[in-house]
Order: C-alpha cells, then structure tokens, then sequence
C-alpha cells in the first residue's frame, strides 16, 4: 500500500475516534444529569425540613444571586465565542475568550463561595438542618463541577498556547465548551428550583 | 499528640486488635500477598508483569486480570459464606457458635458487599471485555485507557474492602448500610467508611465501563452489522450497561450523602436534625434493583449464546429476546420499592409496585420459553454449560415464582426481612447471574486462552453446585416461613429450626465441592492443555464471530474487520462453500500504547479512600492532588497511540498459521 493511501486509512481512523470521543462524552453528560436529578431530589424531599433553623427565605438574597447567575451565563457566551474561534483557527482570540470566560467562572465561583461563608457565619452551615444539608450538597456540587472545568480550562489554555490548536486540542475544546454549557443549564435548574422558590415559598 | 492526629488521624493501635478468625484470615491474607510479591521478585517477573498486564489497555488481557481478581474474591466471599454457615448451624440453644454476633454481622456484610460488586460486577466485566469487541468485529472497545483505568478502580475499591480485615473493621451494617444504624451515631468505627469508599471507588469505575461499552456497542461494530444483527450477548450488554448509566449515578449520590453525614456532620439519613432516613432507602434501592437486571440481564445474553451453539439451531424468537430485553430495562426502574412495602407508602403505591413487580415476570419468562423452544427438536450437546442452563431454568423458574409470592404485598408483610427472602433473592444471583458467567466463562474460555476446560470436571462441579444449592436454600424457604429472620446469628432450640440448617450447612458444604472441583478443573486443564488445544478457533462449531477469530486472538483480534451481512453471520459464512485463497488486504491501524496512568490514578485513589477511612485528611489531599495531576498529564500527551503497520500484521499473521501448523 502506498504511503498517501495508509495515510487516508488513518486519517479516517482518526475521525471515526473523535466522532467516538463525542458520543462518550455525551453519554457521560447523561449520567452527570442523573447525578443531578438525584441531588435535586433529595432537595426537594429535604427542603422543607429547616428542623427549626432559617428557610431560604431569610436566608437568599436574589439580587445576589442574580449578579452570580449573569456572570456565569456570560461566561457561557464567551465559552461559545472562544469554541467558535477554535474552528477557524484564530489561536490568540481563543485564548483571549477562554481568559475571559475563566475569569467570569472566577467571579461566579468566589460569589458562591462568599454566600456559603455568609450562610456559615449566620449559624446556618450544613450542620444546620436536613434543608440546608440538601442546600451545601447541591448547589456544592455544581460548584465543584465548575471548579474542575476551570482546571480544565487552565489546562487546555495551557496546551493551546504551547502547541496551538492541533486536532487533540481542538476536540478537547469542543468538549471543553459542551462542558461548560452543559454546567450553565444546571445553574439554570438551581436558580428556579432552589432560589427562585426557595425565596417565593 | 496534636501531631500525631495530623499524621494519623484516627489511626492507632486498637486498629490492629481483631478476634481470633478474622486476625487468622488477616494473617493468612498478608502472608499470600507477601509469598506472591516475594515469588515475583524472585523470578525477575516485575518487568514483564509491569509491560505486559499492570500497564496493558488490551480489552482481552484486561478480561483475563477482571477474572484473576473476581476469582479470588469468590473464594473471599464464599468463605464468608460457609462461616455464616456454620454459625447458624451450631449457634442454637446454650451454644453460641463460632463467631460473635459482631463479628457476624461483619461476615453478612462484607460476603454481600464482595459478592455482588467484586464477584458478580467482576465476572460481568471479565466476559465483556474478553468477548463484547470480538462478537461486534472490533479492534478494541471504544475508550481503552478509561477500560483500564476503570479496571484498576475496581482492583482499588476490592483492596480497600479486604484490608478491613487487618486496619480496623468492616460494617456491621449488611450489603446495603441502611441508616440510621449505619450512621456515626451507632457506627462510630471505620466500618462503614470502608464500606462507603470501597464501593464509591469501584462504583466509579463501573460508571465508566457503562459509558465505555455503550459507546463501544453503538460507535464499534463491524462495517455491516445492523443493531438487529448483533449477537443477543451484545444486546444483553447494551441494557446492562444502559442501566449502569441510569443507576450508578444514583448509587453515588447516596454514597456520598452518606459519608457527607458521617464525616462532616450533614443531616440527610440522621436520626434528627431534619434528615429523612427513608429516603435512603428509596435512593440506594433505585440503584439497587435495577442492579440485579445489571448482573442478570448479560447472563441472559451468555444462555443465549449457549443453548443455540449446543442445540445447533438459530435461536428461537431473536426479536421478541431484544423487546424483552427492553422492556427488563425499562421496568426495573418501577418497582424498587418493592424492597420495602412495610414503609407504610399506603396500599396505592404498594399495589402500584407489587403489579409493576409480577409484570417484570413477563419478559423474563418470554426469555425462558424462546431458550426452551430453541433447544426443541434441536440436536443438543449436553456440554457443561448446557448444565447449568438446565439447573438455571429450573432453580431461576423457582426463584421467579418466589420472587412473584414476595410482590403480593400482603404476602410480602408476612416474610419481609426472613430467610424467605435471603432464599429468593439467593436463587436469582446464583442461579441466575453465577451459572450465567460460569456457563459463559466455560463456554468462552477455549477462546480466552486457546485451549479447553475439561469437560468431566466441569460436569461434576455443575452437579455439585446445582445439588448444594437446592440444599443450601431449599431450607431457607421452609425456614423463613417458619418465621426465621435473616442476619441471626442466634436463636433458641425450641424454634425447631436446627435440623433445617444444618440441611443448609450440608448443601454449603455441597457448594464447596463445586468450587474445589473448579479449582481442580482448571489446574488439570492447564497442566494437560496440549491435549485439547484450539487449534481452529472455533471449538463448539460457533455461530458468532468471536469465533471467526484465532484462539487466543491476536491483540488486533481480526486482521481484516469482518464484513456482516446477516444474524449469525459466520455460521452463514461456514455453510457456503470456502471461498478460494484470495490473499486479504490488509489496512494499517492505531492502537493505544499501554500506559501507566491507570494504575497510578486508581494507587491515588486508594491513599484517598484510606485516608478518608481514617480522617488523615493530608492524604486524602494527596491522593486527590495526585488523581489531577496525573490526568493532566495525560491529557497533555498527544503521543498515545501508534500505528500497527502492514508488515507487523503480516508478521503476527504468519506466526499464527506457524503455530497451527507445529502442533
Ligand atoms: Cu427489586
């Protein structure tokens, strides 16, 4: 077989991959959404067993809330930009999107976790009640996800600016975006079900 | 002493101190594990054993190590087994047995906990890997180094179950900790944690092996194979692990709000402060019950390979196999709370779980009939594994019965919580899940390791198996209806239940002549393999393409993807005339280089289980510092794969027609 024939065999080999690749990760997003229907659920067993300590409603400041919520869906715009640009190749303009978009998960992030220490120093930390227990957990958990996405980010920008965007990289970030937006719709479900009516109840 | 609780945490010599049986398995357990590290030093193994297996991502090999680990804890397990046992059979009246009643219950939890997630899980995995990629004509499965990685977390979580017996305890709080008793308030001790950990790191690595082989099924077939020209293994495999991504993520959340409460204070399944220990069972039983489907359903998929290999017939209703397949997925995820009609749900929602309980008997006896029918007017080879699908259908039909008794919520009032039950669900896992993988294991093993078991072993081990189970359990029925609870490790003379388990102590005693004939048949069967070598790679006169492949296969397993046309595809393409000796074109692939990083990344995951165990937080910081790193390293090397040329399989092709042809 000549060399440019077995190149086109391998060639294809790597595409099939990649295709692979998505179809995994989109199956993982599946069983993340699981992960999070459970967490949901066990709030919204839990939610109103305050066991004598504060409710959302005294406790939840929407405003707040709303700033943390606009920063993160920002950030998920400016996720979008940078995967789009990844596409056609413009490796300072990524960087530049994905400098922003890990800045805004910054802000969300450090917001949240100065809501949970306000919470703490108010005498209401998870040791609390059953409802604030369920609260730390989930709203927790999304912030570790965002901070695992972050160290992602930390890394692909790392890679990117080394090497540029090689086909590795480039799926990498595509998953990378799906990541992130995938963590944008969650919030979304916390700040109705948790926020939202934890205010209004 | 601050010092010492930084470096230890609660860690100290009590942690040491056990009761006479367990410090003798301990003991024995670290002397093995010594003598085989001495023995591999000894022989100058570790570099083989590092290139060749620890760092493989090969599906097959990661097969044989899932069988190696899944087999040892079977011996664990059943050991567990025999001394619970034996504690039933003297422990009555003025004698108090063996064990003491907290050294028993640790020997109930830890034999449900390995049973079903180190050897059911293991066996699973084992048959998946070794077959799952032949059967779809594929080089490897989808994610090779998530394979292996998931493997080594399974290894992780196993040792972390079995180091329990030397550090500290185990829980006390049976296979499935049911709060409040399995909280801090009542368990105090690092029983639970080991638990927690031991299951949360293997269950992780499950979850990844779903992902994985769904992905493999739907993204790896060969060119041609329509889904409804799949192998019903593979079908079987795709509701398994379809469960597996619906369940597992549940079983972590409720591992997790477990150890939440234990180890900082939460309030989810406490006996106070707003928590709701209900819902802990809803939770880990919405994992639970479909993970007996998980177990069973790719047992299923192996007697449907069996029973029309050895009746030499096309199996009977392949459509209606699939649909029943889906409809066990789908409605095993609506009866979980049949596991606990007594919460007082109110007769509504029991009577809604007990109709969705006997409606899953359904598909499951559409599949007992279409295995029937396949073996009329078949010419059927009773081999081994046709043995133990005669004694599944058998005992499985008796199980379902039971199973359909236990869905009648008023019935279930009556024996919940009793040997009846222990009985039932015992019949389904052995019967079902373990004849299931051992048939499969027999069946497939000429594959695995290019020779076959000896026949006149596995027969007497079958018999053994399906004798002592029917004595072992068949008691325990009769027993539970007598009113006898499960988990005594006592009881008085004048229940009148002594005779009856001392039958079940004999029928134990029967099961471990089926072992020992096991162990027996495989040495045998390795010292004399040049006998009854697979020199054509299709010992049985298979219908699959597994067998289309040399046994052992290569590590590329097909040099040229085969190209399917229809449903048994290679049993079709036997009875056409040979096609003349066209030389095959040959195409040039990727394959993985092996890689440490799963065996690291699980090693990190180890020192943070333990160090969560015993609260020594700075390892549990560098156990999860040391699982990123070392994923991000690996995702910053683009060099992972390489490419098998033309010329490395001609090679490997040649050697295998010089190896035919010198024996
Ligand atoms: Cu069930």
């Amino acid at each position: 077989m000549s060399e440019l024939a077995e190149t086109a065999v391998l060639h294809e080999e790597r595409r099939h991959s990649d295709d692979k690749t998505m179809f995994g990760f989109w199956t993982y997003i599946m069983t993340d959404c699981v992960l999070f229907a459970s967490l949901f659920a066990t709030y919204a067993v839990l939610h109103n067993n305050t066991f004598g300590g504060p409710s959302g409603r005294t406790l939840f400041s929407l405003p707040y809330v709303l700033v943390e919520t606009l920063a993160l869906l920002t950030s998920s715009f400016t996720c979008g930009l940078a995967v789009l640009a990844a596409q056609r190749g413009f490796k300072k303009q990524v960087l530049f999107w994905f400098a922003l978009t890990a800045l805004l998960g910054l802000v969300f992030l450090g917001m949240e976790l100065h809501e949970f220490h306000d919470f703490v120093a108010q005498g209401a930390s998870w040791r609390r009640s059953g409802f604030l227990s369920a609260f730390f957990t989930l709203v927790g958990t999304h912030g570790a996800h965002i901070t695992a996405g972050l160290i992602w980010m930390i890394t692909m920008m790392t890679q990117v600016a080394r090497r540029g965007l090689t086909r590795g990289t480039l799926r990498r970030l595509q998953l990378l975006g799906l990541f992130w937006h995938f963590l944008d719709i969650v919030w979304i479900f916390i700040f109705t079900i948790v926020y939202l009516q934890g205010v209004s109840l | 002493m601050m010092f010492a609780s930084f470096l230890l945490g609660r860690l100290n010599f009590d942690a040491f101190k056990h009761p006479v049986v367990t410090e003798g398995a301990a003991v024995g357990m670290v002397v093995g594990a010594l003598l085989t590290l001495a023995l591999v030093t000894y022989f100058r193994k570790w570099p083989y054993l590092w290139r060749e297996w620890l760092t493989t991502t090969n599906h097959k090999k990661i097969g044989v190590m899932y069988l190696i680990v899944s087999t040892l804890m079977l011996l664990r397990g059943g050991s567990d087994a025999l001394m619970m046992r034996t504690q039933q059979a003297t422990s009555v009246g003025s004698s108090h047995g063996v064990l003491s009643a907290d050294t028993f219950q640790q020997v109930v939890s830890a034999h449900g906990t390995i049973m079903i997630f180190f050897v059911g899980m293991g066996f699973m995995f084992a048959l998946i890997n070794l077959i799952l990629p032949l059967q779809l004509g594929a080089r490897d499965v989808a994610f090779p180094f998530m394979n292996a990685t998931s493997f080594w977390l399974f290894t992780s979580g196993m040792l972390l179950v079995n180091l329990s017996l030397v550090v500290g305890d185990f829980s006390t709080a049976g296979w499935l900790a049911y709060p409040p008793l399995s909280e801090l308030q009542y368990s105090p001790s690092s029983g639970v944690d080991y638990w927690i950990w031991s299951l949360q790191i293997a269950g992780i690595g499950s979850l990844m092996s779903g992902i994985n082989f769904i992905t493999t099924i739907l993204r790896m077939r060969a060119p041609g194979m329509k889904l409804m020209q799949m192998p019903l293994f593979a079908w079987s495999v795709l509701g398994s692990m379809s469960l597996v991504a619906f369940a597992f993520p549940i079983l972590t959340v409720t591992l997790a709000l477990l150890a939440l409460d234990r180890t900082i204070g939460t309030h989810f399944f406490t006996a106070g402060g707003g928590a709701n220990a209900m819902m802990y069972v809803n939770l880990i039983w919405a994992w639970g019950h479909p993970e007996v489907y998980i177990l069973v359903l790719p047992a299923f998929g192996i007697f449907s390979e069996i029973v029309p290999t050895f009746s030499r017939k096309r199996l009977f209703g392949y459509t209606s196999m699939v649909a029943a397949i889906w409809g066990i997925v789908f409605l095993s995820f609506t009866v979980w709370l049949h596991h606990f009609f007594t919460m007082g749900a109110g007769a509504d929602v029991n009577a809604f779980f007990g109709i969705a309980t006997m409606i899953i008997a359904i598909p499951t006896g559409v599949k007992i009939f279409n295995w029937l029918f396949t073996m009329y007017q078949g010419k059927i080879r009773f081999t081994s594994p046709m043995i133990y699908f005669m004694g599944f259908v058998f005992l499985f039909t008796m199980g379902g019965v039971t199973g359909v008794m236990l869905a009648v919520p008023a019935i279930d009032f009556q024996v919940h919580n009793s040997l009846f039950l222990v009985a039932h669900f015992h019949t389904m896992i052995v019967s079902g899940v373990l004849f299931g993988y051992f048939a499969g294991l027999t069946y497939w093993f000429p594959k695995a390791f290019g020779f076959k078991l000896n026949e006149a072993l596995g027969k007497a081990a079958a018999y053994c198996w399906i004798i002592g189970f029917a004595l072992a359990f068949g008691p325990l029925y009769i027993l539970g209806l007598m009113g006898a609870t499960r988990r005594l490790d006592h009881y008085d003379a004048s229940t009148g239940w002594h005779p009856l388990f001392l039958v079940a102590g004999f029928g134990a005693l029967v099961i471990s002549c089926g072992v020992a004939l096991q162990i027996l048949q495989i040495i045998y069967s390795v010292l004399t393999r040049s006998w009854h070598r697979d020199l054509t790679g299709d010992p049985w006169n298979g219908r699959t393409l597994e067998w289309a492949t040399a046994s052992p296969p290569p590590f590329y397993n097909f040099a040229v993807l085969p190209l399917v046309r229809e449903r048994d595809d290679f049993w079709a393409s036997k009875q056409l005339a040979k096609p003349s000796n066209v030389q095959p074109k040959y195409e040039p692939f990727l394959e993985l280089k092996s890689t440490g990083a799963p065996i690291i990344i699980a090693g990190f995951a180890f020192v943070f289980g333990f160090g969560i165990i015993w609260h020594i937080w700075w390892l549990v910081a560098v156990g999860f510092v040391g699982i990123i790193a070392t994923l991000i390293a690996r995702t910053g090397n683009d060099d992972a794969e390489r490419v098998v040329s033309v010329a490395e399989i001609k090679k490997v092709e040649a050697e295998i027609v010089a190896r035919m042809e010198h024996v």
